[in-house]
């Protein structure tokens, strides 16, 4: 194990002739995208397609009394309005439960909503016209009679006898609950010498991708199938579920996902519009389109993180953790999301908190609510930004109370690094995690001593700035254990086909799929390597469920972990059956063989024997040539799934430095650090990018991004001027550094790095706040996101 | 979202889109449809007639005439950004220019286009209002000019009628003595200001006269801070500051206290602006 920017550091099975493992090298899609010939959904246009457009409610929660469609049928373009009561009849409803979450429960959730609308931006009624402004036109003609029925939208209150139940046949509004109690918490909070206890709230926020949901669905009466082009992360999970709602065999459903621009995990759901969409290609026997426009993707795209957690921590004056504590709460809209439920992300906010520190005593509730405000589910880093917060806020509100630097009471409760395997008090299984070597790294990184110096110097002219850290441990590459075990037919497994074509190039294809983050450039690297080929004369093939191998897709950090080290084990089996033909043709032993550079060579001296075009023309066009019996196998799959492991988790640390004008309340990030330990790096600049892109995410949370509701349930901010992303100005420069780890339950040995960034930057920036008013005396803001008001409060300025 | 139907007609002379505004009382002008395009799309207006009147030739343009500079209304954001007249002679505009949206806004965003829609929490408004300039405009009825002070009326109001149509604003051309301070602050550059303040004066000896203070992002029209420009011109800033009697309503991004006291910031880092010899 060792700190490396660029390679992996010893030479292994992955250090082939012209190897990729570990480069730089460009997307293969690159050129095609920046050249304005991508193809996503909306690009695709099919004969006698149409539009749909929904009417949604207006009202956090309302009985459906009436829906007059007369005029609107009659409205230039229009080929159909069809209510939700219409559509029950095309499409099954679907439940949003695991069997491992015990307990969980949910409501049949139907395409449109049936006689009763649960929040604000749930379709109620849909037109179908030839374009989509006549669809919007003909909406408008519609008109529907509400009856308003009580909000629930406060989880504080959601379980309370007073509070209306929103869904009666469940009896009340938990969704989910979870207790935890291991080792002797109460007699370690007695023990410690100080006990500090806060309330941390994460706001709720959204995804926000480039490119909307989009989605186009065709029934072909005459072969009775189905083919839905969709920008979705999981194409074989989206064909299961169409098929299961429509009552048809997975063969009769095709799904082919072009591209995608951006995920975060917003496309890796089931929504209601999307089935809608669905169903409705069924009813009318045409292509439905349907685009999510900003304005309904505000109130319908998943949302997130909104919880409330009150924390505890105990430590010793030694600055040793004795126990942590966590009482979470939160508000996850009126149905859990369908199949991967609304419970994981509490779920992981019990399991991960503490995660990094070898703390054996731990307590933890969480307590899942159902409100009337749009749904939350899984966005990127599940879970992870909420446990780092309450995590890392305690340690360095612990540290500072004890009068310990925050690197040093890190230093001495991480699990260490000699002492692998280890399990967190929340019994997660870890295999190699690096924690003091990336605390080590960063702390030379920044300049650690010297930034403090710089701190205090600035202190005395008053301006105020901080420094804060978060330690984090990710998961990624998930066995069966995340949802194959609850019962969704969600696969843990990936698969990859290697072909070798006649002209001597290959094809891959494979079950991982690309939304942006270079899954193409990760898989055509991993098979021109263990094949022995330029990646140039590599095609990668994903996102469809007729041609590639049956796979999970792209999410939890699986594309490069699951999906490469299949795409790795194919190419060196095509490997081995091309050097079994060349072995027939040279008469030579096929073991004395290898492939480099596209050509086949004497493994010992490098000698070229033969030119796979050659090759592949008489393995084609002349097998007569060959000897007797033997048979050419030009194509070779191969599948990958973890089993020594439940989950590959990483860890890192992160870094913030920024100022706060104490004038104003506004914060300046100044520079942002994170090392992190993915395993193997397949492609450092991928890596690079995943985790500037995920703090950049990160950073929104802790600064920028918030759902705001008000007490109706009505979304104040739907739009892309009020609810704030994080855009480039305010960004700091964001530097990584890596240690590598890898996972010996692959031979590639990489873990996922696609949730690490997100992971610590809001617990990181909040520590960094903390830090820079800790002098002036501000009470700690636990509070996300930290507007200039919260901070002026904070200061008793206002 | 797409827009509600409408119907689009390019004009190529003021008396042509004043005729079509006549007939259609519904109708709304296209300048550099930054504010226009999302309302449409929103659905948040849904006008029958969309009068195009980017050809309308001699709109565009900016001239110093004398003691007046005339900025035609047709001029995009970008062309007041990169004139050097701007910059010698109506320092406040230049200063504001960075920060109101971001390029392609300013590429396409006019002048005219945004004292005629008059966002409150606009940068140019204030400027216009700081400045004590004069709106021109053009009706059935001929031509004439209105005052900043009689000209913004409320939320999105102003003081052109049905059928007029905004052709210039006209400033006060900067001489040595002149005096420009702006500040905002917004969550993210090229938002909408929280608070901002666009501001003016003469230099009075080692004093200041004549003090325009206009807030922005705090009432339903660029705001006159009466009091404190009078404290700021006694040079008295804990005064001006003191004086302030701004009363902000709370919005999605800041609550009003939160509103009041940046204004109170804003006031002394503008106040330092104007103290400073100007070039």
């Amino acid at each position: 194990m060792k700190i490396t920017p660029d390679s992996p550091p010893v030479l292994s099975a992955l250090d082939r002739p012209n190897s990729y493992i570990g480069r730089a090298v460009p997307r293969p899609n690159l050129h095609r995208l920046t050249q304005g010939r991508g193809q996503y959904v909306s690009d695709v246009t099919l004969p006698r397609m149409t539009h749909v457009a929904f009417l949604r409610s207006p009202h956090a929660h309302a009985r459906i009394v009436s829906i007059a469609t007369e005029a609107a049928k009659k409205a230039p373009g229009v080929v159909a309005v069809v209510t939700g009561a219409e559509l029950a009849k095309v499409m099954t409803p679907w439940v949003g439960v695991l069997t491992h979450l015990k307990g969980i429960k949910s409501a049949p959730q139907y395409p449109i909503a049936v006689d009763r609308a649960c929040w604000q931006g749930e379709a109620v009624c849909a037109v179908v016209a030839k374009t989509r402004a006549q669809a919007e036109d003909a909406c408008e003609l519609i008109d529907i009679v509400y009856e308003e029925l009580p909000a629930v939208t406060d989880p504080e209150t959601a379980l309370d006898a007073a509070t209306p139940v929103i869904h009666e046949s469940l009896g009340d509004n938990i969704c989910f609950e979870r207790k935890l109690d291991v080792g002797e918490v109460d007699k370690a909070f007695a023990a410690s010498d100080a006990v500090v206890e806060a309330t941390f709230v994460c706001g709720r926020h959204t995804g926000v991708t480039t490119e909307p949901r989009a989605i186009i669905a065709d029934w072909n009466e005459g072969e009775q199938r189905l083919t839905v082009y969709q920008g979705t992360q999981a194409p074989h999970m989206m064909q299961n579920l169409f098929a299961k709602h429509l009552d048809l065999s997975e063969s009769q459903v095709r799904v082919l996902t072009k591209d995608v621009g951006g995920s975060f995990g917003i496309k890796v759901h089931t929504y209601a519009d999307e089935m809608a969409t669905v169903a409705l290609a069924r009813l009318l026997k045409r292509p439905v389109k349907f685009v999510a426009d900003r304005i309904e993707s505000f109130v319908t795209d998943i949302h997130a993180r909104d919880h409330r957690i009150k924390g505890k921590i105990g430590v010793t004056k030694d600055g040793v953790i004795t126990a942590f504590e966590i009482d979470d709460l939160t508000g996850i809209g009126p149905y859990s999301v369908y199949p991967r439920t609304s419970g994981i992300e509490a779920n992981q906010v019990v399991n991960l908190t503490g995660g990094p520190y070898n703390c054996p005593n731990y307590r933890a509730q969480t307590r899942v609510v159902f409100q009337n405000k749009n749904v939350m589910c899984q966005y990127r880093a599940v879970g992870h930004p909420i446990a780092v917060a309450v995590t890392e806020g305690l340690v360095e509100l612990a540290a500072a109370k004890i009068g310990m630097d925050p690197l040093e009471i890190r230093r001495r409760n991480l699990f260490p690094d000699d002492g692998y395997p280890a399990q967190t008090a929340s019994g997660l299984k870890l295999e190699q995690l690096s924690h003091h070597e990336a605390l080590a790294h960063l702390d030379t990184m920044i300049n650690y001593a010297g930034l403090r110096a710089e701190q205090k110097a600035l202190r005395e002219k008053h301006i105020y700035r901080g420094i804060g850290f978060a330690s984090f441990i990710e998961v990624t590459n998930p066995s069966a254990a995340f949802y194959g075990v609850g019962g969704a037919r969600i696969t843990s497994q990936d698969g990859a086909t290697v072909k070798l074509d006649a002209q001597g190039l290959l094809t891959i294809h494979s079950g991982v799929t690309e939304q942006g983050q270079g899954t193409e450039a990760v898989l055509a690297q991993c098979v021109a390597s263990s094949f022995g080929i330029s990646m140039d004369r590599v095609r990668v093939v994903t996102g469809d469920t007729d041609n590639t191998p049956y796979g999970g897709g792209t999410w939890a950090s699986r594309a490069a972990g699951i999906g490469g080290e299949a795409a790795w084990q194919a190419g060196k089996a095509l490997r081995g059956n091309v050097l079994a033909v060349a072995g027939a043709m040279l008469q030579a032993r096929p073991e004395d063989l290898d492939i480099r550079d596209g050509v086949v060579v004497d493994k010992a001296t490098g000698a070229e024997r033969l030119g796979l075009d050659e090759l592949a023309r008489v393995a084609y066009f002349r097998p007569d040539t060959l000897p007797p019996g033997f048979q050419a196998e030009l194509m070779a799959t191969r599948h990958y799934v973890p089993r020594g492991w439940p989950f590959a988790f990483t860890n890192g640390i992160q870094a913030s430095y920024l100022e706060v004008d104490t004038d104003t309340g506004f914060v300046k990030l100044l520079r942002h650090w994170c090392v992190e330990d993915c395993g193997t790096i397949i492609n450092p600049q991928l890596v690079d990018e995943q985790i500037r892109g995920g703090v950049v995410q990160g950073i929104g949370a802790a600064l920028f991004e918030q759902c705001l509701y008000d007490e109706r349930g009505q979304m104040l901010n739907g739009n892309m001027a009020d609810y704030l992303v994080p855009m480039a100005v305010e960004m700091p420069d964001i530097d990584c550094g890596h240690v590598v780890s890898p996972t010996a339950d692959s031979e590639l040995g990489a873990k996922g790095a696609g949730e690490a960034g997100t992971a610590g930057a809001p617990a990181c920036i909040m520590n960094a706040i903390n830090d820079a008013l800790r002098p002036l005396g501000a009470a700690p803001l636990t509070d996300m996101p930290f507007t200039p008001g919260k901070i002026l409060a904070a200061l008793g300025k206002i | 979202m797409k827009p509600a139907p409408f119907a689009y007609k390019k004009v190529r002379a003021l008396d042509e889109a004043i005729a079509l505004m006549g007939e259609n009382l519904d109708a709304r002008l296209l300048a550099g449809g930054q504010s226009l395009m999302a309302t449409l799309n929103m659905r948040l207006s849904a006008p029958n007639l969309l009068i195009d009147i980017n050809g309308i030739g001699g709109l565009d343009g900016i001239a110093r005439n004398g003691d007046t500079i005339e900025i035609g209304a047709l001029t995009r954001h970008v062309q007041a950004e990169r004139s050097d007249t701007i910059a010698r002679y109506a320092p406040l505009i230049a200063r504001a220019m960075p920060f109101i949206g971001h390029a392609a806004i300013r590429n396409r965003g006019t002048l005219g286009g945004s004292i005629a829609f008059a966002d409150p929490a606009a940068e140019l408004p204030a400027c216009l209002l700081a400045l004590d300039g004069e709106v021109t405009a053009q009706g059935p009825k001929g031509k004439r000019s209105i005052r900043t002070s009689d000209y913004f009326k409320g939320l999105y109001e102003t003081a052109l009628g049905p059928q007029e149509i905004l052709t210039a604003i006209r400033l006060p051309a900067a001489d040595g003595n002149t005096r420009t301070g702006f500040a905002e602050l917004a969550r993210r550059h090229g938002d909408y200001a929280i608070v901002g303040l666009a501001a003016s004066a003469r230099a009075d000896g080692k004093g200041l006269k004549d003090v325009r203070l206009a807030y922005f992002g705090v009432g339903n029209t660029p705001l006159r801070a009466t009091k404190s420009e009078a404290a700021l011109a006694g040079g008295d800033v804990d005064a001006a500051v003191a004086a302030l009697d701004l009363d902000p309503h709370d919005d999605i991004q800041a609550s009003a206290a939160v509103k009041k006291h940046l204004a109170g910031v804003l006031l002394r880092r503008v106040a330092a602006q104007l103290m400073e010899r100007q070039p």
